[in-house]
């Protein structure tokens, strides 16, 4: 009886959602590193689901089979150096064949040698900086305003009446297609963490600190991330939104903004 | 039958009670209480029984009475701390903000973790090692019983103190668990009672250790050399040497945040020379090695239940004994796979990756051993039986996902998303708290002298399972599609899966209803055999059920096949 209720209460929230997507797994991403990425996961899921077939299927035929009420009398082993011995050393072995190529990958995303744009990013209590490095145009980025308004509690407002709810922002972060561009990223406060999936990178905005990171975007398109490091009550609401341009989209883009700040400079 | 050595008329061994020498002390209500109950003893020429009221549990210094004490007060954490996780869960039940603000959300992320590690799992595995362990090893009480009681009383201090911040000005600590400055340094009038409280569970912790240890190593039964011990007795020895080595940790970095806030220091400011990520590599040299204390015992319950239920000899009993100490040792040389993205030298990405990977071996052992263990066993399926079954099932998920956490470059996505939080509520709660579970069901009758009520011990047992996968597996699905983690509210993609979680956690809550009912009923089943299961190996089963006030006043005998090696 309790089982069927909760079945039919799945059911319920099954068929309530049925229309909505269920996205399962991470984004390939657009950038070599962050394919490489998603091969390296989809690796070791799939060694890991590999691995539990056999355990998992073992111990089921065991509980199947070794049961006192089917009649089993118990074995009296208690001790094989040979299987111990073999089962050490096979996961050894499973473990060297994900190593190597997690290396390499890992190698490949520390080298941010030769950058053709470089961006500093600062992380503050509870939205971004971009600065476009010797090109003199930065600017804040903050949780756009129709989000803004409705996450607060008791708005009224629906979220999923809102455009990318949380995760829309003002002014995105506007970069090239093709270029190799280097992220310095820092924060202001306290601890921030830059995250945007589709380029696989995440790393932490530290007060008194500069990290870098590295991606050559192969697609254009906006692209989504948040804030990953708890950094106080604005967590939730520091999104990051990255516009991928053609590269000489972007290059006009950034005409336009230098002579924006130019006139703003002048009209002080 | 080495049973009724407990009951065999004795005089006091000097070594063993300090209770008569502490009657001479001159505390009236001890005094008293003590009075009589020696007199009764030298009537019957027996040790006596418990004092009477709330004395016996300010006072006591018997393990038993300690180990209820710990267990107890694990239970009424569980339940405050499951409360703080229901309310976490009802505001990400959709999206928007219903019923907090996000800084009391913060508060409850904070707060449910602090409980949950050191007010639940940690005093549970202590309780039931304060219980077990003399039972195990044929001693009369731990080595330092008056530690003991003082090891045990800091705690509901140290709580009260940690749940009282909730209604200060500025409310809670809300910087997570884990303290992170700068962050921490922004939390109200909290934050001195928030590192004090830790001071003192790490004081608690420390003296806890330090009885375990001693009462290991000098209160065997004769007969029972190291590699002849219960699993659990070995893995709490491993466990007893991690808090030692690490809470003192603990504690220097929360002083060092003190002084950073109230005393001019800059260990982890920057605008003064500190670095904040110093802090992270002082906080996870202590927190890996904690991850490890709270699944340890967890292996050593299940090392127990599964021989017994599967009626064969635990498979490699000197193998787990060793995996668990490489497992001991790995823990001390991967803290920074928590910190793969703020921002190392590629050389040290490396290494961490290389040594985490390598916790894979003797997990797997461990695991391994288990299945042979149950392998052409003759298994029956009670309570502590099933837990145990389910606890190696999800945990192996953990441990999956663990090793996928592992890979540095995946680790760069999962990192601070609902992935994470997925895989170590899967190590802790189906692995841990399961663990709990399966050794509370399996040693409850032993304790109370009555079976416990078995098919709402399976219903306690099928309702969690159930939900417990319900509330955490979709969180994997949540972290992959990208959901940061400690987040009130959340883009509207992540709906679904949220809603799921959410009813699977108020599910989850409402079935440890169902194991308050057995505990509160424990009593009243059928009177428990000494042996309580079907041969069970182990000198706790040859005292009689209930176990008296005090047993093995003469060290056991341990015959050749109680041994365990």
């Amino acid at each position: 009886m309790a089982r069927k209720s909760l079945l039919s209460l799945l059911g319920l929230v099954w068929a309530s959602t049925a229309s909505a997507d269920w996205v399962l797994n991470m984004p390939e991403g657009i950038t070599k590193l962050s394919k490489e990425t998603y091969d390296l996961h989809m690796m070791v899921f799939w060694v890991c689901v590999a691995i539990g077939i056999v355990v998992f299927g073992i111990m089921i035929i065991s509980l199947i089979r070794h049961r006192k009420s089917t009649g089993a009398t118990a074995a009296t082993f208690s001790h094989s150096t040979a299987a111990e011995i073999l089962w050490t050393a096979i996961p050894c072995v499973i473990l060297l064949f994900m190593a190597v190529p997690a290396a390499e990958t890992l190698i490949r995303l520390d080298d941010a040698r030769d950058p053709q744009l470089s961006i500093v990013v600062t992380g503050y209590q509870w939205r971004w900086h971009y600065q476009y490095q010797d090109e003199g145009v930065g600017f804040y980025s903050s949780l756009a305003p129709a989000s803004a308004e409705a996450r607060m509690k008791g708005s009224g407002i629906d979220p999923f009446s809102v455009d990318h709810y949380l995760l829309d922002v003002d002014h995105p972060l506007v970069v090239p297609k093709g270029r190799k561009i280097r992220v310095l990223i820092t924060s202001n406060d306290v601890i921030h963490s830059w995250w945007v999936p589709q380029l696989a990178i995440k790393k932490d905005a530290i007060p008194g600190r500069i990290n870098e990171v590295w991606f050559r975007a192969t697609e254009t398109g906006t692209f989504r991330g948040q804030c990953a490091e708890l950094c106080g009550r604005g967590h939730a609401y520091m999104p990051i939104v990255v516009k991928v341009l053609e590269p000489e989209q972007f290059d006009a883009w950034l005409a336009d903004q230098k002579a924006a700040t130019a006139q703003a400079a002048a009209a002080q | 039958m080495p049973g009724s050595q407990t009951r065999r008329r004795r005089r006091h061994r000097p070594r063993q009670r300090s209770d008569r020498m502490r009657a001479g002390n001159g505390v009236p209500m001890e005094t008293k209480s003590m009075t009589t109950a020696v007199a009764d003893a030298h009537e019957i020429h027996e040790h006596h029984g418990p004092a009477r009221g709330i004395a016996r549990w300010l006072f006591t210094t018997n393990h038993k009475d300690i180990g209820t004490m710990y267990l107890v007060f694990s239970l009424i954490m569980f339940f405050i701390g499951g409360t703080m996780a229901l309310v976490i869960r009802s505001e990400l039940f959709q999206p928007g903000l219903q019923f907090v603000r996000p800084e009391f959300f913060n508060q409850m992320t904070t707060m449910h973790a602090l409980i949950m590690v050191f007010g639940v799992v940690m005093p549970a595995f202590v309780g039931l090692a304060n219980w077990m362990i003399p039972l195990m090893i044929g001693a009369p009480d731990m080595a330092l019983p008056r530690m003991n009681n003082w090891s045990f009383w800091i705690l509901p201090v140290a709580f009260g103190m940690l749940l009282s911040t909730l209604l200060m000005p500025g409310g809670a600590p809300a910087a997570g668990w884990t303290m992170y400055p700068p962050l921490v340094l922004q939390t109200g009038d909290a934050f001195p009672f928030m590192v004090f409280s830790i001071h003192l569970m790490g004081i608690s912790s420390i003296m806890g250790a330090i009885n375990i240890i001693v009462t290991i190593l000098n209160l065997r039964t004769p007969q029972m050399w190291l590699l002849r011990m219960p699993m659990f007795v070995w893995t709490w020895l491993i466990t007893a040497y991690l808090l030692l080595a690490v809470m003192p940790v603990l504690a220097g970095a929360v002083t060092m945040l003190l002084t950073d806030q109230f005393f001019g220091t800059s260990f982890f400011l920057s605008a003064g020379g500190g670095d904040p990520v110093m802090y992270q590599h002082i906080f996870w040299f202590f927190g890996h090695p904690e991850v490890y204390i709270m699944i340890l015992p967890a292996f050593g319950v299940v090392s127990e239940i599964i021989p017994t239920f599967s009626r064969k000899p635990l498979f490699g009993h000197d193998s787990m004994v060793y995996a668990a100490s490489c497992i001991a040792f790995l823990s001390f040389i991967v803290w920074a796979h928590h910190m793969f993205v703020v921002g190392m030298p590629l050389s040290g990405e490396l290494f961490f990756m290389f040594a985490t990977m390598l916790i894979a071996v003797p997990t797997g052992v461990k695991i391994f051993n288990w299945v042979a263990t149950m392998w052409r066993g003759s298994m029956t399926f009670e309570t502590p039986m099933l837990f145990s079954i389910a606890f190696v099932f999800l945990f192996t998920i953990g441990g999956f996902s663990g090793l996928m956490l592992a890979i540095v470059p995946a680790d760069v996505q999962y990192h601070d998303t609902y992935f994470v939080v997925a895989h170590f509520h899967y190590v802790l709660v189906p692995g841990s708290v399961f663990a709990i579970f399966a050794a509370v069901y399996y040693w409850l009758p032993k304790w109370t002298g009555h079976m416990y009520n078995e098919s709402a011990g399976k219903l306690h047992f099928w309702l969690s399972t159930i939900f417990v996968n319900m509330t955490f597996f979709p969180m994997h699905f949540l972290g992959l599609a990208g959901m940061p983690r400690r987040i009130p509210d959340y883009s509207t993609q992540f709906a679904d899966f949220n809603a799921i979680a959410s009813i699977g956690a108020i599910g989850f809550g409402l079935s440890q209803l169902v194991f308050l009912y057995v505990v509160l009923t424990a009593k009243k089943g059928a009177p428990a055999t000494d042996e309580v299961w079907e041969h069970p190996k182990g000198l706790e089963w040859t005292v009689p059920s209930p176990a008296p006030y005090h047993t093995f006043e003469t060290p056991p005998r341990l015959s050749e096949e109680q041994t365990f090696q």
